[in-house]
This record gives C-alpha cells, sequence and structure tokens, in this order.
C-alpha cells in the first residue's frame, strides 16, 4: 500500500518532468548551441535555479544530513561559505568574463575557451579529458545515491539495479530530447520544490516534537559538543579547506561553468549573482539542522542508511515522507541530466571534433551530442553496479579534482602573462598531485590539517605562474582577447 | 580610482568570507531560541553577504574585468603594443 504511493508520487513527479521537456523540445532549434545553451537566452529565475538544483545534488539530501546527523550542524558553515560566498564571488570572477567571452567569441565550453586563447588544441583537449574524468565518478554517484534511496523507500521492493537503471534510462529519454531548455526549466521546478519541502519537513519535525528549544535539548542530552561550534572533525583547517576547494570546484564543474555562457543579458548575471548567498542558507538551514536534531530524536539509523529518509518516515505521513524523496530523487536528476549534457558536449566539442572529425557539421554535432549523453550514462551506471562507494568520499574526490583547475583557469583569464606551457604545466602538476594523494599511500592527504586538495591548488598556482614567467608565449598565441575591448558593446 | 576602488572590493570580498564562519564564536554553544547563536551569526551574514553584493552589482559591475572607455585603458595601452611586439620579440630572446 506505502509502496504504491510512494512510488505513484515519485512516477507522477517523472511524468510532469517529461511533460516540461516535451514543451521544450518544441521550442529547440537543432543546432548545438541550442542544445548545449538553450542560444545563450537563459532569464534570472531560471538562471538562479538551475544552477542552484545543478550545484545541490544528493549531498543537500542524504550525505549533507547524515554528516550534521554524526559530526553536527557545523556543516551548514561550510557549505554557506563555499556556495554562498566563495562561489558566488567566483560567480563574478569566473562566470561574468567568461560570459563576456562567450558572447564575443561563440565558446560553449571551457576548454574551447582556454583552446582558442592560448592557439592550442592539446590543452583544450586536456581541460576536456580532466573534466571527464571526475564528472564521471560524480555521475555515477548520483545513480548510487538514486538507486539507494529508492530501495530505502520501497523497503526492497525496487532493487538498488532496477531504481537506478530506471533514473538513468528516464535521464537519457529525457536530456536527449529536451536539451539544456527543457533542462533548465524542470531545474526551477525541482528548485523550487525542494526549497518548499525541506522547510515542510523541518517544520513538521519541529511541530511534533515540540519546536527548536525542546529538539536542541534533546540533541544536548544525547551529544552536547555538537551544538558547540567546532570540533575534532570541524576544524579550522579542516572547514576551510572543505570550503576552498569544493567553491572553487564547483565553479569549474562542466554543468556549472558552462551555465555561465548560458545567460541572456548581464543583469540576469547580476540578480543572479545578489540573490545567491540567501538562496543557499534557505535551503541549508532546514536542510541540515533537520539531520543534526534527528541525533536527538531517539529513532535508530541502520547501518549505511540516509538520516533524511528514515526520520521523516518516522514522523511525517507516508505520502509526505515519499514527496521529500521525490525532491531528492529530483536534485539528483537535475544534477545528473546537466551532466550528462556537459559531459557530452565537452567530448563532442573538445575531444571529438578537434582529433576526430574536424569538419563536423552542426547538424551532426547535435545527434553526435545526444549519442554521447546515451553512451555516458550506460556506462556509468554500469561501473555503479559493480562499485557503489560512499556518496561522499566520492563526490569529495571529484570536488577537489576540479579544484585543482581552478586557480590556472582564473591565472590566464586575469594575466596576460600566462604562458601556453605555464597553464598546461599547471593543469598537469596539480591534476598528478592530486591523484597521488588519493591513489599511492607515498603522497598524503593533509598537511598539518590542510587538505591535498587545497594543497594541490597552491602547487597549481606556483606551478603556472613559475612556469610562464620562465617560458616566452608561442608565436599563435591570442594574448589580447582576454582583456581588450571586452564589455564595450 | 579604478585601482583604489578594485582594492577595496577585494577587500570586502575577503571581509565577506572570513567571517561566514563566526570564528570568535569557537567551542561557543549559546543557545537563542533553540537555535545555536553562531548559527544566527551565519544567516545574518548571508543577508549581508547578499546586500553587499547587490550593491556591487549596482556600482561597481564591471569592476576588473571590463576595458571600459579612458580610465583604465590608459594603462593598458602600452601592454597591448607590448603585446604584439612581445611575439616576435619571443622568439628572439
Amino acid at each position: 500500500m506505502t509502496v504504491t504511493i510512494q512510488l505513484t508520487i515519485i512516477v507522477g513527479y517523472l511524468l510532469l518532468a517529461l511533460a516540461i521537456g516535451l514543451v521544450a523540445y518544441r521550442l529547440t532549434d537543432r543546432t548545438a548551441e541550442d542544445f548545449y545553451l538553450a542560444s545563450r537566452t537563459v532569464g534570472t529565475i531560471v538562471l538562479l535555479f538551475t544552477t542552484f538544483a545543478t550545484l545541490l545534488s544528493a549531498f543537500t539530501f542524504f550525505a549533507g544530513p547524515n554528516v550534521a546527523y554524526y559530526e553536527g550542524p557545523e556543516w551548514i558553515l561550510v557549505m554557506g561559505l563555499m556556495d554562498g560566498i566563495i562561489f558566488a564571488i567566483l560567480w563574478y570572477v569566473i562566470g561574468y568574463k567568461q560570459w563576456l567571452l562567450g558572447q564575443r567569441y561563440e565558446y560553449v565550453t571551457l576548454g574551447e575557451m582556454l583552446g582558442d586563447r592560448f592557439a592550442s588544441k592539446r590543452l583544450r583537449g586536456l581541460v576536456a579529458g580532466v573534466s571527464l574524468l571526475w564528472l564521471f565518478p560524480y555521475v555515477m554517484l548520483q545513480q548510487v545515491g538514486a538507486g539507494t534511496a529508492l530501495q530505502a523507500l520501497t523497503e526492497g521492493a525496487v532493487p538498488y539495479a532496477v531504481g537506478a537503471g530506471l533514473i538513468t534510462a528516464f535521464m537519457i529519454l529525457y536530456v536527449v530530447v529536451a536539451g539544456f531548455r527543457g533542462i533548465a526549466w524542470t531545474d526551477t521546478l525541482q528548485g523550487a520544490f525542494m526549497l518548499v519541502t525541506t522547510w515542510i519537513a523541518m517544520i513538521w519535525v519541529l511541530a511534533v516534537v515540540g519546536g527548536p528549544g525542546a529538539a536542541s535539548a534533546a540533541l544536548e542530552a544525547e551529544a552536547a559538543h555538537h551544538l558547540a561550534l567546532g570540533s575534532d572533525h570541524y576544524t579550522p583547517q579542516w572547514m576551510l579547506s572543505t570550503a576552498i576547494v569544493i567553491g572553487f570546484g564547483v565553479a569549474m564543474f562542466p554543468q556549472v561553468n558552462q551555465r555561465f555562457f548560458a545567460a541572456g543579458s548581464r543583469t540576469v548575471l547580476k540578480r543572479s549573482f545578489a540573490l545567491w548567498p540567501i538562496l543557499c542558507v534557505l535551503l541549508f538551514v532546514p536542510s541540515f539542522m533537520l539531520g543534526a536534531w534527528a541525533r536527538g530524536l531517539d529513532v535508530a539509523i541502520p547501518e549505511g542508511e540516509n538520516v533524511l529518509p528514515v526520520i521523516l518516515a518516522e514522523f511525517t505521513p507516508v505520502w509526505f515522507a515519499a514527496l521529500v524523496i521525490a525532491g531528492a530523487m529530483a536534485a539528483m536528476m537535475s544534477s545528473s541530466d546537466s551532466m550528462l549534457l556537459s559531459g557530452s558536449s565537452y567530448f563532442t566539442r573538445d575531444l571529438y571534433r578537434p582529433f576526430v572529425e574536424a569538419s563536423l557539421s552542426d547538424r551532426r554535432e547535435d545527434l553526435l551530442a545526444r549519442v554521447g549523453v546515451v553512451v555516458f550514462a550506460t556506462a556509468s551506471f554500469l561501473a555503479s553496479l559493480v562499485n557503489p562507494a560512499t556518496l561522499f568520499e566520492l563526490g569529495d574526490a571529484a570536488f577537489s579534482g576540479f579544484a585543482q583547475l581552478a586557480l590556472p583557469v582564473m591565472i590566464a583569464l586575469y594575466w596576460r602573462k600566462t604562458t601556453r606551457t605555464g597553464i598546461t604545466a599547471g593543469i598537469l602538476v596539480s591534476q598528478l598531485f592530486y591523484l597521488s594523494s588519493l591513489f599511492l599511500a607515498v603522497v598524503p592527504s593533509t598537511y598539518m590539517g590542510w587538505t591535498a586538495g587545497l594543497v594541490g591548488m597552491g602547487v597549481g598556482l606556483v606551478v603556472t605562474v613559475g612556469v610562464s614567467l620562465v617560458t616566452t608565449p608561442a608565436a599563435d598565441e591570442r594574448r589580447a582577447i582576454y582583456f581588450d575591448g571586452l564589455g564595450a558593446d | 580610482m579604478p585601482r583604489l576602488e578594485l582594492w577595496g572590493w577585494l577587500a570586502v570580498a575577503i571581509g565577506l568570507c572570513a567571517l561566514a564562519i563566526p570564528w570568535f564564536l569557537w567551542n561557543d554553544a549559546t543557545l537563542v531560541a533553540g537555535i545555536p547563536l553562531w548559527l544566527w551569526w551565519h544567516v545574518g551574514w548571508m543577508v549581508l553577504a547578499s546586500i553587499v553584493f547587490w550593491l556591487f552589482a549596482q556600482r561597481a559591475w564591471g569592476l576588473g574585468i571590463e576595458s571600459t572607455g579612458a580610465d583604465s585603458s590608459d594603462e593598458r595601452r602600452p601592454p597591448r603594443g607590448r603585446d604584439s611586439g612581445a611575439e616576435t620579440g619571443g622568439e628572439t630572446r
């Protein structure tokens, strides 16, 4: 009975999203630029929510509340700093500049933008290759999240493989049909839906237990140190490392970075920028406080299960719990569909076109982009069947991996003397360093409390600047295009 | 003048980052209306950040990025000339 209600809500939700996608499909031009970027016409609300919904994935609903449950609510501060402030500043520093360049030179991907400036096909391929390397496990993470959530929700009636497969198939269908415009529209729906359901969930649980005072008192009785700022887990070094690394990583995530190109106008970017911190705090506070308070509520969390669904099942009616899980599913899909689309654009534009078939027509690129989506999603689904490692570890590695790209790119955007050799070396060395810290025991993962991700960013900075200083720019580099006459339209 | 403005806004940005986490309340567990005081600070800080970002968007948008008109491009012009020279100069060096 309850399984039926839950599945009805989730399926109903998916169908609604599909209907929106079909409307978007009718408006789509058959060109790659429209498929990837909705022809750069996105407005404030849609840009704001599509970035928001894309950014906040399974982390906000599952891993985040889990962290708050086990370690305390300081996670809100880390996420607030990284997304609400650091990412917002990058929104201007990287995003606005990229938008201007995209308007002028019609760039669709980060690799394209860098490849053009440094006149290097190899650099373009390197950026795309590195991005796909990190994107793949992250997409897999979303599928793992969806599969596990469905399995937990239906108490095993929908096994992991079926749930994850269902979501994957739906996403493929959706992305292939709707393209960026459809994704952005459903993201707007999903973002608003997430925000509303999370607040209702928190208010509901608080109403049952007798308000925030009672909930905090119960938490204090269970785990007193959780309400005090800081702990063995939340050290200043860890909080800052995590916020900085993930904040910069987010800006380099293909699906987020590509949104910098999609805004319809300067005003859209300005408004989204100003609203960003408030939007973040509005979602993080209810979601993570619920996770933190759950610790004091005397509800047993079975080993390996996510906190939020268990709490909702205990304190709210079945239909509401299912609605929130549908919201979480929405969050995962809105991240994954965008990632599939961006991953496919990186592949077709920066790897396939330059290296395999240079004279690719627009029409054929459009087709190839859709094929890329299918291949990417299927491969990551198959991988998720073999290796469902924990959400946090995988996600964290991907964010730090992307963060390694940020500083070389920023230096290139703002320092004329950056050379092709400099930026290539900066990207290669920082990536190799970070990958070694993950997989080789000889390279430590922390340095006096600071994470390897942050140290790697420093390495990338030093190498890019250092090598640029000792090398001379190649003759065909277009050193002025990031600077001259920008914004004078 | 734009240079001063640039450094000013840069300082504001660093300030916003620095105090989003209220380090001065470290180990503090004071509750206000059932919610930790440090969380109230953070919420207030994010609202402040929004206001500051809005002000920036109104008054200084384009700073450090757009090369508009006379003021900054005067400074920039010599590098542009040198830029084309440096390409050939680079080979002889």
